[in-house]
């Protein structure tokens, strides 16, 4: 991979470890898919166990399927704040594309209020497509809606009154938006799979970049992180922070990690791969993604803090959210997952970053 | 190159690593593209779309499909054009003009290119593969990709890019045949080498009588 000339030094922003959910339907210990209620309740009890373990964010991303139920995830967002003090609550992400950027920053903002300064959103364009239909969205003209709902979003996090003209929601002059942030702007996000495009518009609208990385080697994004520096820099902003979200799993042993791991995946990558066209994993694709050159996050706490701490640096990343669960894996594990994460991943990666890069 | 979205540099960038002269376009001013160029697909030249087509020996289109049905034919006419697109309705909504079990997304894009002689070829490897699965020539693990065309000549030029590029090329003889390089087809997002790569087309198409 080449590297062009005169990169610059890249700006050091603290190391902020989190975890996401999709808050997928969740399988009793028999098997037994439980109720949306239930599984909706789990999540709360999964992030307050986040702040108990010293995670520093935890977020779930928008879906509106039978598996995933997690369409109002603010209101989830909110539960978890109103019983914790320290954990940062967030998206992970919005699908921005098919709601309103006005009801986006109201629900925001108010989380905002009610956990006293600790919400963030990533916008998402939407891959998971489930919402455009819903909502009365054409899908093909995602593009046109995330671009023109994005610099509506940036408008509104300046504060009040906001005037706004478009084609994808009424006009909005003068108009005071509620409620206001407390401390300025909350931190915001874009969510970015690969589209260099949504890269550019990142750092045009001054946003912070999450590269999702779901598939494949994850250093191969690096050149990401590069175009964003140099747009960020192009539009005359101060630098931001550049961020991965990767799904994984945690337990004592890798062992155990990848057998409660690997059925959940498969049966979900299945289903995906029905709708995508994608060949169903094997053994040995697990294998491969599971290892130091893969997208998963999978095994004991030292080998998922290697794994983490190698590609932040790779990425030249400060922020790593772990996307825990998967289909039916149950909630028992997910809540060891979390604690394994927050007690024991979390620290080791400090470390590991602290003897990689000496700070300044 | 034409389209610079998630696959379109990444395809720049590999085939400016084979030596060859690149031009790419999006939809709009290059200026739009001049930085993702610059940093994604060093060596390739941003211009307008009639521009980066206009004196191309070959040309790759990119695009989402649900953007092809508003692209001008004439720009590529009398072009040698790979069509490297997939129709995923998940991505592109269900689009009536694809909605077509009696032909492949292929055969339907080479009916709206008339003037264009198309070859089906690098849909089915996923951007995030492209270049890290590229192996010198000989090698015990290099990937095999599918090349379908109906103009057999059409076919060899775009087999040679393909092995200068770094994979094997698996010829098929139609676009018709081409369809087994589709999404849920049997090498869609798969790492075959060659041989498997063959036995996989046969095995798909003595089940289905398609050849
Ligand atoms: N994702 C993969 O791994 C993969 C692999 C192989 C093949 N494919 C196929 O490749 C195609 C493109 O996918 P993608 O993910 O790269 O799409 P994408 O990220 O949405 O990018 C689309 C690109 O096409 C450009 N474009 C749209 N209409 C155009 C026009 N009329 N003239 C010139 N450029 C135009 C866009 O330019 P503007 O920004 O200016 O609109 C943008 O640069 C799809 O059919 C996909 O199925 C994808």
């Amino acid at each position: 991979m080449t590297t062009p000339a005169a990169a610059p030094e890249p700006t050091r922003f603290p190391v902020v470890l989190g975890l996401d959910t999709f808050g997928d339907r969740t399988s009793d210990r028999n098997g037994r898919a439980l109720s949306h209620a239930q599984t909706i309740r789990n999540v709360v009890e999964e992030g307050v166990l986040a702040d108990r373990s010293g995670v520093d964010f935890f977020g779930i991303g928008e879906h509106h399927t039978s598996d995933i139920p997690m369409s109002a995830a603010d209101v989830v967002l909110a539960a978890i704040a109103a019983r914790t003090t320290r954990i940062r609550v967030g998206s992970a992400v919005t699908v921005l594309s098919s709601d309103d950027p006005v009801r986006v920053f109201q629900r925001y903002s108010t989380l905002n209020a009610l956990s006293g300064g600790r919400a963030e959103v990533v916008l998402g364009r939407g891959s998971s497509v489930d919402s455009f239909p819903l909502f009365g969205y054409n899908l093909a003209d995602y593009e046109a809606l995330f671009e023109e709902k994005t610099a509506l979003f940036a408008e509104l996090l300046k504060g009040t009154p906001v005037t706004w003209e478009g084609k994808t929601r009424a006009a909005l002059h003068d108009q005071d938006v509620v409620p206001y942030t407390e401390f300025g702007p909350f931190p915001t996000w874009i969510g970015v799979g690969g589209s260099p495009q949504s890269v550019i518009r990142a750092a045009r609208h001054g946003f912070s970049l999450m590269l999702a990385v779901i598939g494949g080697s994850p250093a191969r994004f690096a050149p990401f992180s590069q175009l964003f520096r140099q747009a960020l820099e192009r539009f005359g902003r101060p630098p931001l922070p550049v961020g991965v979200h990767a799904p994984g799993h945690l337990a004592d042993t890798d062992e155990k990690a990848e057998s409660e791991f690997w059925p959940h995946y498969l049966e979900v990558l299945r289903r995906y791969s029905r709708i995508r066209g994608f060949a169903v994993p094997t053994k040995e694709s697990f294998a491969f993604e599971i290892g130091p050159e893969g997208a998963l996050y999978v095994g004991s706490p030292e080998t998922v803090a290697q794994k983490i701490a190698a590609n932040l640096i790779a990425l030249d990343a400060s922020r790593f959210d772990l996307k825990y669960g998967m289909g039916g894996l149950g909630h028992e594990s997910l809540m060891s997952a979390i604690s394994l994460y927050g007690e024991q991943v979390i620290p080791r990666v400090r470390e590991l970053l602290r003897s990689e890069r000496p700070t300044p | 190159m034409v389209g610079a979205g998630h696959v379109g540099p990444v395809i720049a960038r590999v085939a400016v690593a084979a030596g060859y002269e690149v031009t790419i376009a999006a939809a709009g001013d290059p200026k739009e593209i001049e930085l993702i160029t610059q940093v994604l697909a060093p060596g390739s030249e941003p211009r307008w779309t009639a521009d980066a087509v206009k004196d191309a020996d070959l040309v790759i289109l990119a695009i989402p499909l649900h953007r092809f049905e508003a692209f001008d034919p004439v720009l590529l006419a009398d072009r040698l054009v790979v069509d490297a697109m997939n129709y995923w309705p998940a991505v592109d909504g269900k689009r009536e003009l694809f909605e077509d079990a009696q032909h492949g997304s292929s055969e339907i894009v080479a009916g709206r290119l008339a003037q264009s002689r198309v070859v089906k070829a690098l849909n089915h490897i996923g951007y995030h593969e492209l270049e890290g699965e590229r192996r010198p020539s000989g090698s015990s693990d290099r990937r095999g990709l599918g090349v379908a065309g109906d103009d057999g000549q059409a076919v060899a030029e775009v087999a040679e890019v393909i092995e200068r590029i770094g994979y094997d090329a698996v010829r098929l003889d139609s676009l018709r045949a081409g369809r087994i390089l589709q999404p849920g087809g049997p090498v869609f997002g798969r790492t075959l080498s060659r041989a498997e790569f063959e036995r996989a087309v046969h095995t798909e198409a003595a089940a289905s009588g398609v050849r």
